[in-house]
């Protein structure tokens, strides 16, 4: 199937190529008549698909690449792994469901609402059991947020390795969640019996296999955590934790637990097998850090991209990608053409949300001449995103996780995109 | 304060009368066109110059009352505007869940069967585990059973599987072995874990003293215990695991966030620009990934990106950033960037380069000797300045081929460089440098 999409694409390729050979500034003058334009189609004679045909409808066929892909190589089975949610060709800000990046230690699983239960227990007055319509009477809320995985960009540490925006920063998407807070699920347990909550964890624990867990301080749980049952307007994707996942706006993904079935307020960490022996970053030195909740600041350039070479003539061309802080909003993006040697700022789609995408564009010139672009995301605690060899200089190479450098794609004069790194 | 609250109320009591005016002209707009095609016509004549000159009225009366019409809408949406606040008192519609730390009575207490059922996590300090025991030996059958399939026999892993021993002092090294002998700081992980996910699709099957006695088996395959060894709730807390001093907490606010706030560079912040590693290369990105038409054979020679010499230019785009079309030849800059390494312990170039045991060497063609402010020169480089002496290629090159006979009695302690490639390149590199 991809094969022939391919090829499909080359051809039209060429025919650009030879369009513009013959065309002069101002656009490309038809010599003869379009006959898209002078004859009737049959798609504006003949009757289309009746509202009986497609309950549920999913993209039209001629998108059917625009789907998530897995490196097989990278973990030793698909059942615990990973896919990419192909960033490089959308735009916007919001990821449909449908393509969202799925992240499972121990597979996906089809749990009813009717079986689900969620339970607060620990330093609580009421040790609780919620059904899924509890979870729908409590007040709630709506957000549009990232999510990222802690590993995205991780295997771009030693050096550019995967040729395409997607599998390079594809460990990422950002849905509209409705959900209710956790705060308001805790104090309907009574955190009275807590005490002082400044050295209280909550541990959140989800149904699946893998029943993973992760350690949560006090403030984080009372600040903007939603235990979430809806994304985009709908239920959540079994892959995505149906019927209700945890939210934990601009935090690791790692921590947006799926499947939600315990909630417990503890005295300490817990220090589970994901916050110790995964998602910690070895140091040069040997020494690691744990705890490294916050996304930092970060962007990368989703057209051109390798997946999305330049396919049109010199002239007006957007460059386009996407940018996002867990700390907050982003507040501007710069665009490089040449490496980092010069950089102009490019224009945000809109007020940058916290914790959310912000899509920006910079709208320029297809000269022909080879380019070195990147994007430098900035976000409102003014931090600015660092690059490759910065990152290396602080942490060493030895890091897996938490890679939020400035990313490099070289652009070749037939508009073919290549992952590099730079001096 | 008090004059707002007068215009809402002033707002409400025009609302209706405005809103109705409104309507009113334009009835009367639409009449008034009715009567224009009504008009009796005698002749084409006629009719042609009364058409045109009623257009004309029409037009005058249409515009005039446009503008009538459009103060109003204006007039109306401001009283709009006016009476939502007034409904809401001033507040804001759009608000989040109520902060309330009241229950609101729903969910049913939690039995606690369930919750022993449930809450099986283990914390460091040994809370959480279920009295029981297990000895090496019995870990080994059970790990030979359970386990060996993907970790292997001796924890070593198989394939891709997950190594769970050895790795000790490989953490500093360039590819860690992290396993739950080198890197795992708590004992109580290993438990929690094996016993809450694995075996790998049999989760939540293993009883407490299994589990004690794989993690007895693993602690033995780190060479951590004898084979003798048999763990329980009781020794639990003994047990020291090589790595636990091993972690610091997120340090990033001190090690990073402080430094890299700022205004970042826009204009020239760096000399040269140069792929240093290609993806394809490696080519380890999926077959079925996507698109990319990169040719792996032809595009070799990938081009370096140079600033700019000419500092006199604004034209951001344009001038600064010129791809391998400069006098001077970029290959050499980035030999040259690279013999700078010998002199970078001492002196800074670039963007905000700042005087370090040696002084900046920013826009040194064309420069006074000894002439930074701020630096503290030698006497022989104090008398340079004094003389009025100026860097140039040849002086640059007599001085870095062997500083010392060239100026006597410096204070860089630097040989010189010996290679004539090297000098030539080095002074390329020390033309593109500025601040
Ligand atoms: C079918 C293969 C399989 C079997 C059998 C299996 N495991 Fe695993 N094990 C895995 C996989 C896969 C992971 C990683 C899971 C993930 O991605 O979260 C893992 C992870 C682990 C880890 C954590 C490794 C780390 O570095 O974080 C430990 C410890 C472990 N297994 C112990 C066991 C024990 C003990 C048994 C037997 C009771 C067992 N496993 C049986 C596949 C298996
Ligand atoms: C070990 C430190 C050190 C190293 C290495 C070093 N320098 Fe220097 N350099 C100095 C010091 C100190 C001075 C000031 C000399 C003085 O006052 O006598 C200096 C002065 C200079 C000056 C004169 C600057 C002026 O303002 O007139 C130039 C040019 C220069 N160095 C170039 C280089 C180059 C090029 C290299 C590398 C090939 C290099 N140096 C290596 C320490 C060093």
């Amino acid at each position: 199937m991809d094969k022939t999409i391919k090829t499909s694409r080359r051809t039209f390729l060429k025919g650009s190529v030879a369009i513009a050979g013959a065309s002069v500034a101002g656009g490309a003058a038809a010599s003869e008549a379009d006959p898209l334009i002078t004859e009737v189609q049959e798609w504006a004679s003949a009757t289309g698909v009746g509202v009986d045909e497609t309950p549920y409808g999913m993209p039209i066929s001629f998108e059917k690449d625009v789907v998530r892909r897995n490196v097989e190589w990278l973990t030793a089975s698909p059942i615990s792994s990973i896919n990419f949610t192909p960033i490089h060709a959308l735009d916007g800000t919001i990821t449909p469901q449908g393509c969202a990046f799925e992240r499972h230690h121990s597979g996906a699983i089809e749990l009813r609402k009717e079986d689900f239960r969620l339970m607060i227990n620990g330093l609580v007055d009421r040790p609780l059991v919620f059904s899924y319509q509890d979870l729908e009477r409590f007040p709630r809320e709506n957000h549009i947020y990232f999510c990222e995985c802690a590993a995205n960009t991780g295997m771009e540490w030693a050096g550019a390795q995967l040729n395409g925006a997607q599998f390079t920063h594809g460990m990422i998407h950002n849905m509209e969640y409705t959900g209710v807070p956790l705060r308001t699920l805790l104090h309907e347990a009574g955190l009275g019996s807590a005490n002082d909550l400044k050295n209280k964890w909550v541990y959140v624990e989800g149904a699946d296999a893998s029943s993973n867990g992760r350690s949560i301080p006090m403030e984080k749980a009372l600040d903007d955590v939603l235990v979430a049952f809806k994304a985009n307007g709908e239920a959540l994707r079994m892959e995505h934790g149906y019927p209700v996942r945890l939210v934990v706006p601009g935090w690791e993904g790692n921590m947006w637990i799926k499947w939600l079935r315990r909630i417990e307020v503890t005295d300490a960490a817990v220090e589970s097998r994901e916050e110790t022996s995964k998602y910690t970053d070895v140091y040069e030195d040997g020494t690691a850090r744990k705890w490294t909740w916050v996304m930092d600041a970060k962007s990368v350039i989703t057209t051109p991209s390798p997946q999305m070479p330049i396919d049109h003539t010199r002239g007006p061309m957007v460059i386009s990608g996407l940018a996002w802080s867990g700390h907050g909003q982003i507040t501007r993006v710069d665009v490089s053409k040449d490496g980092g040697i010069t950089w102009e700022t490019a224009r945000l789609g809109k007020q940058g949300d916290t914790k959310a995408l912000t899509r920006f564009y910079l709208d320029t010139e297809w000269t022909g001449e080879p380019m070195l672009l990147q994007s430098r995301a900035m976000d409102e605690t003014g931090y600015v995103q660092p690059t490759k060899q910065q990152l290396r200089d602080s942490r060493g190479e030895n890091s897996v996780y938490h890679n939020n450098c400035i990313q490099t794609w070289y652009v070749d004069e037939n508009g073919v995109v290549e992952n590099v790194e730079v001096s | 304060m008090g004059s707002s609250r007068m215009s809402k109320s002033l707002s409400q009591i025009v609302l209706p009368v405005a809103g109705g005016t409104a309507l009113a002209l334009s009835v009367a707009l639409v009449v008034a066109n009715l009567d224009y095609g009504r008009s009796k016509i005698s002749s084409l004549e006629q009719r042609v110059e009364q058409t045109s000159l009623q257009a004309e009225a029409a037009r005058n009366k249409a515009s005039e009352e446009a503008a009538v019409v459009a103060e109003l809408k204006a007039k109306v949406a401001e009283i709009q505007l006016a009476a939502i606040e007034n409904a809401t008192g001033g507040t804001n519609l759009t608000e989040n869940a109520p902060r309330k730390d009241i229950a609101y009575g729903l969910g049913r207490a939690a039995l606690t069967e369930e919750i022993t059922a449930w809450d099986v996590d283990v914390l460091p300090d040994g809370r959480g585990l279920p009295e029981g025991r297990g000895d090496v030996f019995t870990g080994e059958e059970v790990f030979a059973e359970k386990c060996a399939s993907c970790h292997g026999d001796f924890a070593e892993g198989v394939d891709n599987w997950p190594v769970l021993a050895g790795g000790f002092d490989t953490l500093a090294d360039k590819d860690p072995v992290k396993t739950v002998g080198s890197y795992w700081p708590y004992l109580s992980t290993v438990w929690d874990y094996v016993h809450r996910s694995m075996p790998f699709g049999e989760a939540q099957t293993l009883t407490p003293d299994e589990t004690y006695a794989i993690v007895a088996y693993i602690l033995y395959s780190n060479d951590m215990v004898d084979d003798e060894f048999e763990l329980s709730h009781e020794n639990f807390p003994d047990i020291e695991m090589y790595n636990t001093g091993g972690f610091v907490i997120d340090d990033r606010p001190d090690r990073e966030y402080t430094r890299w706030r700022g205004e970042p560079c826009m204009k020239n912040c760096k000399s040269a620009v140069e792929i240093t590693m290609r993806a394809t290369f490696l080519d380890v990105t999926p077959d079925e990934g996507g698109e990319s038409r990169m040719d792996h054979t032809a595009s070799e020679n990938t081009p370096t990106f140079v600033a700019s010499t000419d500092s006199t230019n604004t034209s951001v785009e344009t001038e600064t950033l010129e791809i391998s079309a400069l006098e001077t030849d970029p290959a050499v800059v980035l030999a040259g960037e690279k013999v700078f390494k010998k002199c970078k312990a001492c002196h800074a170039v670039g963007a905000g380069a700042k005087n370090k045991s040696g002084p900046q060497l920013n826009d040194l063609m064309g420069r006074m000797m000894g002439s930074v402010d701020g630096f503290k020169y030698s006497k022989a480089f104090k008398a340079a300045m004094e003389e009025g002496r100026v860097w140039n290629d040849a002086e640059l090159a007599a001085f870095l081929a062997k500083p010392k006979a060239y100026m006597k009695g410096t204070r860089m302690s630097f040989a010189g460089i010996k290679k004539e490639k090297d000098l030539t390149a080095i002074i390329e590199f020390l033309r593109t440098t500025s601040n």
